[in-house]
């Protein structure tokens, strides 16, 4: 299937969902760890309309962007598949993945990292938007069912992370009685 | 396919909802428009679309699909060889790129990507040249508002646009820039800039 590197950051939640992608899919590839503070010459010669990571090489072809890399992790080795078959629940997926990335993630982060007034309402924005969340998960193992799927990966972060992000941050966003679905 | 039911949420001078248009007009899908008022959404929208309420909102046999690109990504999935080709190449690296693009375009206007084709699907309309064409009904708004000239900053793209213009699915989707200036005007107005 040709030969496969990784160019990211390990902290990095969007190279996480890569390599747990390509874990799922038993892909071999090649890990190059990068540093934020000194982009190397191969990266931004590979990505220069974005000069961010995550960044794939298939075969020599870029890549950048995790969800487009996880999308076409997805259509090139077919085997446990990770997005929905029906092209509408295609589409609720994609929307939701950017609802995540585009909404949830800034407002967590915002959170995290203000102060104040901005801070309260950081975390009222970013726990309605977990609601949203975890009413899409309500009464299911994973959001892609029985097995881990799509939008598993998309919002995986959120186990791993959250918690370190609440504790440093001094806020509570997450706890088991306003999520019970989203906490398992 | 027969009994396929379309409809579209839309506002016409919405650029995004614009894309779908052509989208639909391609592959000689039969739909039925939705005028939304935005300062008053139907229920419609709001059911359809809880969580951002925007348009445009395809909803196909009771099902919704949000988003501009999602929805052509959709398009091109459910409908893939109307009018003999699909939108988006069928090499998993290349459709990747066209996304990539698609994406970036959404967050900047890009000159650069062009260069000597045709359109940006190569000898034929493809995603990108959809995704990217309604801005320019919006051209004639932002030079007029904004003081500066399309055509003398980005000449190669105002050459694209009259091709675009040439195929029929997009002279017919697209919105007289006037009618876009007019509906401008309007907002600026109940922004209280006018």
């Amino acid at each position: 299937m040709g030969e496969l590197t990784l160019i990211a950051t390990p902290q990095s939640s969007y190279c996480a969902r890569i390599q747990w992608t390509l874990k799922l899919k038993g892909v071999e590839y090649e890990f190059i760890e990068e540093d934020l503070l000194n982009k190397s010459p191969l990266l931004l010669e590979s990505n220069p309309a974005y000069k961010k990571f995550p960044t794939i090489l298939h075969e020599g072809k870029p890549l950048a962007e995790s969800l487009i890399i996880l999308e076409y992790i997805d259509q090139v080795w077919k085997h446990y598949p990770l997005l929905p078959h029906d092209p509408s629940d295609k589409a609720i997926a994609r929307s939701s993945a950017k609802f995540a990335d585009e909404k949830l993630i800034v407002e967590v982060w915002e959170a995290f990292k203000s102060e104040g007034e901005k801070k309260e309402k950081a975390i009222k924005a970013a726990v309605e938007s977990l609601a949203t969340v975890d009413k899409q998960i309500e009464g299911k193992k994973c959001f892609g069912g029985e097995r881990i799927g799509y939008l598993d990966l998309v919002y995986g972060w959120l186990a791993h992370w959250l918690n370190v992000m609440e504790e440093v941050g001094g806020m509570k966003l997450l706890d088991k009685e306003s999520f019970p679905s989203l906490h398992q | 396919m027969a009994d396929d039911q379309v409809v579209l949420l839309d506002v016409l001078p919405s650029s995004f909802g614009m894309r779908v248009r052509i989208a639909l007009a391609e592959k000689w899908i039969q739909y039925e428009y939705k005028e939304e008022n935005l300062l008053e959404k139907s229920p419609l929208l709001l059911q359809m679309n809880p969580v951002h309420k925007m348009v445009p909102v395809l909803i196909h046999n009771g099902k919704p699909i949000c988003e501009s690109l999602n929805i052509l990504l959709y398009i091109d999935e459910v409908w893939p060889h109307r009018k003999f080709r699909p939108l988006l190449p069928s090499d998993p690296y290349q459709r990747s790129q066209v996304r990539l693009w698609a994406d970036f375009i959404d967050k900047k206007l890009l000159e650069g990507v062009l260069g000597d084709k045709l359109y940006y699907g190569g000898e034929k309309l493809g995603l990108l040249d959809v995704a990217f064409i309604p801005f320019y009904c919006w051209f004639y708004s932002y030079e007029t508002c904004g003081g500066f000239s399309v055509e003398a900053e980005c000449p190669k793209s105002v050459e694209w646009v009259r091709r675009c213009k040439d195929v029929e699915s997009v002279s017919k989707s697209l919105v007289d820039p006037l009618f876009v200036f007019d509906y401008v005007l309007q907002l600026r107005k109940r922004a209280g800039l006018e």
